[in-house]
């Protein structure tokens, strides 16, 4: 069991990730998980009594988890919003870049690689949900 | 063209020592090759049948001189003298070790080049009209919109693990001469009522083994709402797009399943989620990179005149230099396939010749052609019989533009791991067999493209005459195709019948050729012949 | 017979297992019986090949010959470019692999 990354300043959220179909069937749930298949979207209309939002990566390749995160954090959520699965340090910068701040990954994912990994690039091209100013507003001011 | 400022320079350099850091980590081990493929893809290093192969970058097919004089440099430094222009406008190394890789590309990112995302389930090489910025019939040059989309799906980190590949073309004129319709987005450029400009959407085209012409999605989307509409349609693919099938994966699929409607309205509704999330760039970026692609310098006084005496000369401006929107300019084609030739190879000599004639005779501006040509597209009248006769010289003067032996042609079994067939074999064949120039010019036009197994990278479908070399119990056999096109009266070609061993294919093209000569009608071409004529009479001369 | 190939990691060359250690040349391919799998993973993991698999070939008085003509370009090279190949001089080469 290998710990999980957050980037966030915060307390752990303590409550149990539920399933989308348990999130939707209970009131009181504070944290739900989304398999790759299914719609972030029906998270919105409950958006403030989430705390945490676990997205799951099967494999990684399978890039779905990032329209779910952007659509998420485009919604205005600013609880913690976990990648988990076959989640690689190759990937960890779009994932940022896609709003998650926390990472559950199957394998430990080296420290300085991860450092690394987020440092790398001092530009992006679009924006996007983490907020970094894009190449084309920093040309136009 | 579009020139690199301090951030696009840095965005290629990080990518290089990223890249470089990943190549380390799986040499050291600690990335297996299922982790690192991806990677690698996305940086357009391919492991291939003989070596790595690697495909280089030419964004809408354009570069400088200065570019392609690089270009032959890695061919001599880092493989073996040769480079294979593609029907994407990319150019390929088929030699390439893994060890020297981060250091070809640091070699291109001092060239403004790249081979980033020219692999991998992500945004592709996004192409162009070869005569933009000097065709007549454009409403205005693509370029600019295409950069635009570049840096857009450039390091874009939603879609970076899509279902499949994504490619983008990008015209400007009701003239297809990108094949845009068979493209997963395809997009027109058009001027409303108004007379402002907008992007025409074309969205689920692809080959491939199911091919499909896009049908049009949205009529009219502004520049100032360009980015975030192509978001919305990559979005819907993301989610949506099948990842149980490779072979399912294309957006092709999941538009052609939703079917145009409803996936227009998911693409709509996403499009509106998407307003107001300062997604797009001001209209003053397309601006900016607009400036990069004025005309030239032209001279107003260039003539028109042209000196027609030699007759070699007369063959070669008839068939491979094109009308030009500046008088006293013409756009000139290079071809690349000579007459038993690999089509679409150039020798590191050429590529550096050709070069040396992009600056000396175009204004320093190159094309790539899907069709593996090379386009000069400012020539002066007066210059084109000096530019002739050097490429003549060099074996690079074959007057076949657009006839039967300028073929499309894949890599096939003799350099790709995905084919059934050689493709290339049958194409000098096909050349030496057609050789007589004067019965090609009789023949007239007639695209030929050839695809050595069924991911049609040779875009058979599209081919007035299309060949698909298949595995028929272990030997190479060859489906003969006829009637498609990938111009603005995109069709796709159909199969005549059972298939043939190479030497029976060329004997059935000729067969089929004969027929045309013999059927058709004043001012028919032979896509024009076989449609009015119908399968059933070819595929009787061909089967009896 | 059973033959082990696939591609040297840094080189991307094509190689062929001989029974010791990795060859460019098919003819010194080995038969593997049936311990191409064990042989397979241990080489790989040690990163001594990239990407290998197991292949029918056929022992004639050339050496091994693979059954798929696939596996034959991988051994002698691009048949439209000879002198790229490993026998750039044989004018027969070609033949081999069709």
């Amino acid at each position: 069991m290998v710990d999980a990354i957050r980037l966030r300043d915060d307390d752990v959220h303590e409550e149990p990730a539920v399933s989308l179909d348990s999130f939707l069937d209970q009131s009181n749930a504070t944290a739900v998980r989304i398999e790759a298949g299914e719609d972030a979207r029906e998270l919105l209309p409950h958006l403030d009594r989430l705390s945490l939002i676990e997205v799951s990566f099967p494999v990684f390749g399978d890039g779905r988890g990032y329209s779910s995160a952007q659509i998420l954090r485009e919604a205005g959520y600013t609880g913690e919003l976990r990648a988990s699965g076959d989640v690689l340090v190759d990937q960890i910068a779009y994932m940022r870049r896609c709003g998650f701040d926390a990472f559950a990954p199957d394998a430990p994912i080296n420290a300085e690689d991860m450092k690394a990994a987020l440092a790398r690039y001092e530009h992006v091209y679009q924006a996007t949900s983490d907020q970094r100013t894009p190449i084309w507003s920093l040309r136009h001011g | 063209m579009y020139q690199y400022d301090q951030y696009d320079q840095k965005m290629v350099d990080t990518r290089v020592e990223e890249f470089r850091d990943q190549v380390k980590r799986r040499i050291a081990g600690e990335l297996t090759e299922d982790q690192f493929k991806p990677l690698r893809l996305m940086n357009g290093l391919y492991l291939q049948l003989h070596a790595y192969m690697l495909r280089v970058a030419i964004p809408y097919g354009t570069l400088s001189s200065k570019q392609m004089h690089m270009l032959a440099h890695i061919a001599r430094k880092y493989d073996r003298d040769y480079g294979h222009f593609t029907t994407r406008q990319n150019l390929q190394y088929n030699w390439i070790k893994l060890a020297d890789a981060p250091d070809i590309l640091a070699d291109l990112a001092t060239v403004e080049m790249h081979a980033i995302q020219t692999s991998g389930n992500c945004i592709r090489n996004i192409s162009s009209d070869q005569f933009a910025g000097a065709t007549a019939d454009e409403v205005t040059d693509p370029r600019p919109w295409a950069e635009l989309l570049r840096q857009w799906s450039s390091f874009h980190p939603e879609f970076s693990y899509l279902p499949r590949k994504f490619k983008f073309a990008v015209i400007a004129s009701d003239t297809d001469r990108a094949a845009m319709r068979l493209h997963d987005i395809g997009i027109q450029l058009v001027r409303n009522d108004a007379g402002e400009l907008g992007a025409k959407f074309f969205v689920g085209g692809g080959m491939g083994r199911t091919p499909m012409i896009a049908p049009e999605i949205r009529d009219f989307v502004p520049a100032d709402e360009l980015i975030s509409y192509a978001e919305a349609c990559l979005r819907v693919y993301n989610r949506y797009g099948r990842r149980d099938n490779k072979y399912k994966a294309r957006i092709k699929i999941l538009v052609h399943e939703l079917g145009k409607e409803e996936y227009t309205r998911q693409v709509e509704e996403e499009f509106s989620h998407m307003k107001g999330l300062g997604l797009n760039p001001p209209v003053e970026e397309l601006e900016r990179i607009t400036e990069f692609f004025t005309v030239p310098p032209f001279d107003a006084q260039a003539s028109d005149d042209l000196d027609l005496s030699d007759p070699d000369f007369a063959l070669w401006v008839d068939q491979n230099v094109s009308e030009h929107k500046q008088p006293g300019y013409a756009i000139a084609t290079i071809s690349l396939k000579p007459r038993g030739g690999i089509p679409g190879d150039a020798s590191s000599a050429q590529i550096d010749l050709m070069a040396d004639l992009g600056e000396q005779y175009s204004f320093d501006e190159l094309r790539v052609t899907h069709s593996q040509n090379i386009v000069l597209p400012h020539v002066k009248k007066s210059d084109l019989y000096a530019l002739w006769q050097k490429l003549d010289e060099a074996g690079l003067a074959p007057a076949n533009l657009d006839l039967i032996t300028d073929s499309i042609a894949c890599p096939g079994l003799d350099y790709c791991s995905l084919a059934n067939a050689r493709s290339i074999p049958l194409a000098q064949k096909i050349s030496e067999r057609f050789a007589d120039l004067g019965r090609q010019r009789e023949l007239g036009e007639l695209k030929l493209k050839i695809s050595g197994c069924i991911n049609a990278c040779g875009h058979h479908h599209a081919g007035h005459i299309g060949i698909l070399g298949v595995d028929r119990k272990g030997t190479e056999n060859y489906q003969l195709l006829l009637g498609g096109s990938g111009a603005e009266d995109a069709s796709l070609a159909k199969i005549t019948g059972p298939g043939f061993t190479e030497d029976g294919v060329i004997d059935a093209i000729e067969t089929v050729t004969d027929l045309y000569l013999a059927q058709r009608e004043e001012g028919e071409r032979f896509i024009d012949t076989y449609r009015r004529v119908g399968m059933e009479k070819f595929k009787e001369a061909i089967y009896g | 017979m059973k033959i082990l190939t696939g591609n040297d990691l840094k080189t991307g060359d094509v190689i062929w297992w001989t029974g010791l250690d990795w060859s460019r040349f098919v003819r010194d391919a080995t038969d593997i019986g049936d311990q191409g799998e064990a042989i397979l993973h241990r080489e790989e993991a040690a990163r001594r090949v990239n990407a290998p698999y197991i292949i029918d070939a056929e022992q004639t008085s050339d050496g091994p010959r693979p059954g798929h003509i696939k596996d034959r370009v991988r051994a002698l090279g691009p048949t439209v470019r000879p002198d790229l190949t490993l026998k750039p001089a044989d004018p027969d080469a070609g033949e081999w692999v069709i």
